[in-house]
């Protein structure tokens, strides 16, 4: 049924059939008529944010933990070029979300104006597709269209720049019906003679190993499913992404780990020596394949891709295959099954005793302590604590990440939120609040560390408004940890500005937000401490005081390929010497 | 002060040298504001090379355009190229006239030429071998319009050097496939 209404008003009632039912937003001037429709409705919960890059996590860690594609509704200005960040973080990490900016009117748009800036300009590289709107005829499509654009394909952000005498400008609304666009089709479908092909390729393997990664919860929940099903009917090892942790369980017999820089040990040796790789919704990051001419040297390799462009970018395959993971790993099990196909066994035998062999090496394996919290242990508690209840875990970025990755197991998909990509600090907290407002019910922990938490600690302030009780466990070690730890290997143990001066007093910090503080440094004290967190109903800063020099370990150093890894030595308090293992042209990478 | 040697990326330099190969890619794209800047900005953003870039709507009813560029690069950067331009949300189609031969390349100059005498002469002479058009004429200097090849108006812009070449304006290659059918 198609209305007339302001454009101010389409905006919401285009929010409300897209199903958005939390707006994460911050007024200001040239979005006040938009503001104005907000207060006079129910149905779309308006979650006022302390600053607009927290309303873009807060937005991608809603859409990652529900599926459902994240909003956010900023002013022009600084309120757009403050998003920017986040954009770019769901853009690297293909997370939907749609980003309402206000615009100065059209008769001001070039003049600058105060708080004007060319928001299509700044926000076109960091964003799927965005759009100015200067007409009010063209609104009502361009939202839809946007919606569209979001969430098919892979995913990703999209911006909708909305002057401000369009929010005024009355015009003709209808309710998205079979929005189609134009030109953009992803092909959704994979080609049906090269799954074929793929399952050929499989059945007659000897060393295949699935490498999965963040499209395949991208997908969505079945495509989690159906990779869950091709794994239990080939009986091939599976490793993923960072980006890809859940969709396989960290509990399944088939899991190796997380593969990569901080991957383990059987993940990455697997890696290398495996004579088939079947890639799915993986984009071989140069964190994951470590110096590319020595990546799995003597494999076949078999890519799944919704992204054509993401297919020969990095690493040459054999045979690729573009469409929706979901859609492919269904046509896969369906020719698997009726082609009864079956792995080589007594092949994969032989394989699986190479693998148990590398397992055994224990590479998560670190020293504990009855002196100091070890941040691993830190990580381990906190999973063993927190494992029988539904718990949504987001991060910063750092050591602590890769921990959490580690050592946190997780068995169902939508679960773990971190940047990626990017790998942008202050993620975690709005994430989390995020993911929070999307299972109320659920216990949310933003696994953080004392130098992240400190970019985006006025989201606290959020949690405590809309009285969200996010979890944030601080593993304190007084340093930017990677970039410490990256001194020592590289620049001579020189702690160039890594050193986290002047912390706050977090237990202060907490109650000065009106959330509870708590702090530990005893590893006897740590379940009681992790314990009295969870119990509170309610915002906690968890100041998890650890070992200040811990380096994460296992580690490809830079440069060197998936079998030239770096373990932890349990037997030498020195540890590894580290400055001599990574050349010259290793240092020059990142 | 030695300026620093900007370090070889280990990445690029691990893969096997891949001979550079010059292509016209042909695009067909939604004539929407800003489509140009993201087609510009994607050679940018990504590191590509663009030599020419000529850009028109072709259908009017349909606010259609098509971008015509001309870039170097080793094979999978070409391809590579082809499909980041696929993958722009306004991009309807992108098409390597280069692939088999089937692309016609055409790009059409002004070229301003000043002498007196015995340069004058030449200058007609050459114009004349080269189909080139007099289009504006003074006692001292002449402006030529040619069309061809790239590499002819290259040829043509070379010889008028020394005999008194002032400024060239090219407008970049329009490309067409060759035979009945579409691209």
């Amino acid at each position: 049924m198609s209305k007339e209404m302001t454009g101010a008003e389409m905006v919401v009632e285009a929010l409300k059939d897209h199903g958005v039912d939390v707006l994460f937003g911050y007024p200001g001037g040239a979005v006040l008529p938009i503001y104005d429709v907000l207060f006079q409705q129910e149905a779309v919960r308006h979650i006022l944010v302390r600053h607009e890059q927290g309303a873009a996590h807060a937005a991608e860690g809603y859409a990652r933990s529900s599926g459902k594609v994240g909003a956010l509704l900023v002013t022009s200005g600084p309120g757009a070029t403050n998003t920017v960040t986040g954009l770019t973080d769901a853009l690297m990490d293909s997370i939907p979300l749609v980003c309402i900016t206000g615009q100065v009117p059209t008769h001001l748009i070039g003049s600058d104006a105060f708080q004007e800036c060319d928001t299509v300009g700044i926000t076109r590289h960091c964003t799927k597709h965005n759009y100015l709107v200067k007409s009010i005829d063209d609104l009502c499509r361009v939202l839809h269209e946007a919606f569209y654009v979001a969430t098919n394909g892979r995913p990703g952000p999209v911006v909708v720049d909305i002057p401000k005498d369009v929010q005024f400008a009355r015009g003709v609304y209808a309710p998205p019906h079979n929005v189609q666009h134009k030109t953009y089709n992803p092909q959704m479908d994979g080609d049906t003679a090269l799954i074929r092909e793929a399952v050929r390729m499989m059945a007659s393997a000897q060393k295949p190993i699935f490498y999965t990664g963040g499209g395949v919860i991208n997908s969505g929940s079945p495509a989690s499913t159906l990779l869950r099903e091709l794994v239990a009917l080939t009986g091939f090892p599976i490793t993923s992404t960072l980006m890809g942790l859940g969709a396989y369980p960290a509990s399944g017999d088939a899991w190796l780990g997380m593969l990569g820089m901080h991957g383990t040990f059987e993940a990455n040796n697997a890696m290398h020596d495996c004579d088939l790789m079947i890639a799915v919704g993986a984009r071989f990051d140069d964190r994951i394949t470590g110096r590319l001419d020595a990546f799995s040297p003597g494999s076949k390799k078999i890519h799944i891709d919704i992204d054509r462009s993401s297919i020969n970018k990095n690493v040459k395959v054999d045979l690729a295959i573009v469409g929706d993971c979901g859609h492919v790993l269904e046509a896969m099990v369906r020719v698997w099954r009726s082609e009864a196909m079956h792995a080589e066994k007594q092949q994969l035998g032989d394989w699986w005793r190479q693998i148990d062999q590398w397992r055994g090496r224990k590479s998560l394996a670190f020293r504990n302590s009855d002196k100091v919290i070890k941040p691993q242990y830190a990580v381990q508690r906190l999973y063993e604590l927190t494992k029988d209840k539904d718990v949504y875990i987001t991060t910063e970025v750092g050591q602590h990440q890769m921990w959490a990755a580690q050592h946190f197991h997780f068995d169902e998909p939508n679960h773990w939120m971190t940047s990626g990509g990017l790998g942008t600090m202050g993620y975690g907290l709005p994430a989390a609040i995020g993911a929070q407002l999307a299972h109320p019910g659920s216990l949310v922990v933003d696994i953080a560390g004392e130098a992240s938490i400190l970019m985006c600690i006025q989201e606290l302030s959020t949690a405590i408004q809309y009285r969200l009780p996010v979890k944030v466990f601080i593993l304190n070690n007084e340093y930017m940890g990677m970039v410490r730890q990256w001194q020592e290997l590289l620049h001579g143990g020189r702690y160039s500005h890594s050193y986290s001066e002047a912390l706050p007093d977090f237990v202060k910090l907490a109650e000065a937000f009106g959330a509870k503080g708590v702090r530990c440094y005893d590893p006897a004290g740590l379940d009681a401490a992790i314990k009295e967190m969870l119990d509170y109903d309610g915002p906690v800063l968890f100041d998890c005081v650890v070992e200040k020099s811990e380096n994460c370990f296992p580690m490809i150093p830079s440069g060197k390929a998936h079998n030239d890894m770096l373990l932890a030595d349990l037997s030498d308090d020195a540890g590894i010497e580290l400055g001599a293992v990574i050349d010259e042209k290793g240092k020059m990478l990142v | 002060m030695n300026a620093p040697a900007s370090p070889p990326s280990p990445y690029s330099a691990s893969k096997a040298q891949s001979k550079i190969e010059q292509h016209t890619l042909s695009v067909l794209a939604d004539n929407e504001p800003g489509v140009l800047a993201r087609v510009v900005g994607l050679f940018s953003g990504r590191g590509y090379n663009i030599e020419s870039l000529t850009v028109a709507e072709v259908v009017h009813a349909e606010h259609l355009s098509r971008i015509t560029i001309r870039t170097s690069g080793a094979p999978e950067t070409i391809d590579q190229i082809r499909h980041q331009l696929e993958r722009l949300v306004p991009v309807r189609q992108v098409t390597d006239l280069s692939e088999g031969g089937k692309g016609l390349e055409r790009e059409l100059a002004m070229v301003k030429v000043r002498g007196r005498g015995e340069n004058r002469a030449d200058a007609l002479q050459l114009a004349d071998a080269f189909r080139a058009r007099i289009v504006d004429a003074t006692t001292e200097s002449f402006i030529f319009e040619l069309t061809g090849k790239p590499e002819k108006i290259d040829e043509f812009v070379d010889l008028m050097r020394p005999i008194g070449l002032v400024e060239v304006s090219r407008t970049g290659v329009a490309a067409i496939s060759r035979g009945p059918q579409p691209i």
